[in-house]
């Protein structure tokens, strides 16, 4: 077989999302270190330029869709799906950074440039049908995220989310390198399209038991990404340390990327080891719902609550996983949009409130907020009643989209259960807004500071968004059920 | 003659394995460390794996000790202070850890054809054909590498430049 040493054009399309991605990122370097300190907006709106070329190219891409780079890349519905989305999860965290960054003196490039590499990363993640590939993407994505949530140095919170942040991220993509190197060795490829036909095959003499304990490793590895249980620990530290716009990023951005692998691996090749995975990813789902649900009731810290809230999310999207069928996936996807919609608006309502230093990010500091900033108490109301997942917004129908692929695939009880975890989940996400709207401010908390531009274009956005997939949910779904086949 | 070197360099390998571990002063562990790597090379040669020999040699005993030695002087690390001996626990341990390697050992062997000498030839795994593999089927790793080389490198600065 003989491989061209220069790629195709057709193959550079197929590829230009990330090369403007890592293009943008080294233009905001050099303009951080060439323009005047003055005119740092000015990276802000490159980074947001560049992220929107992204995604433009990422659609111009599916209009020839296909493998390139020797089926490394798989460009597809499915991969364009999830460039778009993390591309605009970007976006929208870009534009909630500034004002944020501006506040506490740390207003620098880097920050961008470090935003723009890790959507670079999980872009990669979105399109590889590859292991290395994959496994190339998440350490792109995560080591960029490791950084910035460590990016206000001198704050001790930062210090310690950044460093328990790299050091269990770091254990957890070995142990998923470690899993690429059994099913290597079990079958002489990384190729996940390959890896099904070899485990479709029963005369390729692939051992079942070698490849199961090699997807129990690369288990253990995504499980950790997409913070479920039992490797949710890290999730409530890491964003309660990190900067507020951080952990918005980090809590959509990374986890789309991480669960668009998930979906990937487990839909293109475990497909024929169905019945090992089912059970497993059946206790996980229900274990990571009950676990972040739970959890969250007892919280006192905004952005701690908003972490076991996004580990209860990532459980209601393994429900749709554990069915293993193209509706899931669909169901996935679906919620997957809809979530970064209303869980970077209710991390920038966090972020505006919390004030310089984040000194304000009890649940305390949200008392009477309809009579401080009754716009941002509506706004904030509107996205903790999609997250509860009531009709009109994005989250009904994220969360009945799921419960339905679940039932569709017989899993009954895990269904059962949970509609019973989001009960549960509606106490807190009510209780906020009860304490925004029935409760005196706490004393000596007067009006709030107008939002900047850029919160306020995000806010917007957000609650667009969210009613949007509330109202109109087919103009997403129809795409992730057409796209939901391809991953074979 | 390849029995006579395999088990010389074998040898040496595990000794400096063990001096590594026992050593104190963190400077003798990375000289011994130097020491593995080096003759893991030579094993490597041994079995007709040329590439993996030169980048042994390279990457572990170049690049990577060099930034320990570096690691260890700029943290001016001094040597470690003993525990105290705790006769029971090394009584227990070391039957243990004796079991462990004869079962490892056992296992592998049993598990193992026995052939004359493992080959690395039969993969064609010389440098030609690595670095052919490496600029056509595996291009885009490879260059995606830099990228995230280039991420490390600015994740450096940020946390460790004086002043944003």
């Amino acid at each position: 077989m003989s491989v061209s040493f220069v790629p195709s054009a057709q193959e550079l399309a197929r590829f230009a999302p990330e090369m403007a991605l890592a293009l943008g990122a080294t233009l905001v370097m050099l303009g951080e270190a060439l323009w005047k300190s003055g005119s740092r907006s000015k990276l802000a709106a490159l980074a947001f330029l560049t992220l929107l070329a992204a995604a433009a190219l990422a659609v111009f891409a599916a209009g020839d869709p296909g493998p390139a780079f020797s089926n490394l890349l798989a460009v597809d519905g499915f991969s364009t799906f999830f460039r778009v989305l993390v591309c605009a999860a970007g976006m929208l965290v870009v534009l909630i950074s500034t004002n944020y960054l501006r506040q506490e003196g740390h207003d620098s490039g880097e920050y961008y440039a470090l935003i723009l590499f890790s959507v670079a990363g999980q872009c990669l993640m979105a399109a590889s049908n590859e292991l290395i590939m994959l496994f190339i993407g998440l350490e792109c994505s995560s080591i960029a995220s490791y950084v910035l949530a460590g990016y206000l140095r001198d704050d001790k919170r930062n210090n310690e989310a950044a460093l328990k942040y790299f050091l269990l991220g770091s254990f957890a993509s070995a142990f998923f390198l470690y899993g690429v190197a059994w099913l290597w060795g079990a079958s002489g490829t990384t190729n996940l399209s390959e890896l099904r036909r070899l485990l479709l095959d029963p005369s390729s003499g692939v051992s079942v038991t070698v490849t199961a304990a090699a997807a129990a490793l690369l288990l253990v590895g995504l499980a950790f990404k997409v913070s479920a249980a039992p490797f949710q620990m890290w999730a409530p530290d890491v964003y309660q340390g990190a900067p507020a716009p951080v952990a918005a990023f980090l809590s959509v951005g990374p986890k789309a990327a991480a669960f668009a692998m998930f979906l990937r691996i487990l839909m293109t090749t475990f497909v024929p080891l169905r019945g090992r995975w089912e059970p497993v990813l059946w206790a996980v789902a229900l274990a990571t719902m009950v676990i972040g649900n739970f959890a969250a009731l007892h919280q006192t810290n905004v952005k701690r609550l908003l972490a076991y809230s996004s580990i209860a999310h990532a459980g209601y999207i393994l429900v749709a996983l554990t069915a293993m069928s193209d509706t899931g996936a669909a169901a996935a996807m679906f919620y997957l949009a809809a979530y970064t919609f209303m869980n970077i608006g209710a991390f920038a309502v966090v972020t505006y409130v919390a004030g310089r230093g984040e000194k304000h990010v009890e649940l305390m500091d949200l008392a009477g907020l309809s009579r401080r900033s009754p716009v941002m108490a509506a706004v904030l109301s509107i996205f903790l009643l999609s997250l509860t997942g009531v009709p009109l917004t994005a989250g009904f129908f994220g969360k009945f989209y799921i419960f339905k692929a679940a039932l569709d695939a017989d899993l009954v009880w895990l269904a059962v259960l949970g509609l019973l975890n989001s009960a549960v989940a509606a106490y807190y996400y009510l209780r906020i807004i009860v304490m925004m709207y029935m409760q005196e401010p706490s004393a000596g908390a007067g009006p709030l500071p107008a939002p900047g531009a850029g919160m306020r274009w995000a806010l917007a956005a957000s609650v667009a968004g969210t009613f949007v997939l509330g109202v109109a949910p087919s103009l997403v779904l129809d795409y992730a059920t057409a796209s939901a086949p391809l991953l074979r | 003659m390849d029995l006579v070197l395999f088990l010389s360099f074998a040898a040496i390998a595990v000794g400096c394995a063990l001096n590594l571990v026992l050593q104190t002063h963190p400077i003798s562990s990375a000289l011994s460390l130097i020491g593995v790597m080096g003759s893991l090379a030579v094993l490597y040669l041994l079995l007709g794996g040329e590439f993996l020999a030169a980048v042994q040699l390279i990457v572990y005993a170049g690049a990577i000790m060099v930034l320990f030695v570096f690691v260890i002087m700029l943290l001016n690390a001094g040597g470690e202070k003993r525990p105290s001996k705790k006769v029971l626990r090394t009584a227990v341990a070391l039957p243990l850890l004796f079991t462990l390697a004869g079962v490892v050992a056992y296992v592998l062997a049993s598990q193992t054809p026995r052939t004359e000498t493992v080959k690395f030839g039969a993969y064609a795994a010389g440098p030609q054909e690595v670095g052919r593999a490496l600029f056509t089927a595996w291009l885009l790793p490879f260059e995606v590498t830099s990228i995230l080389i280039l991420i490390a490198i600015l994740g450096a600065v940020v946390l460790a430049r004086k002043e944003i």
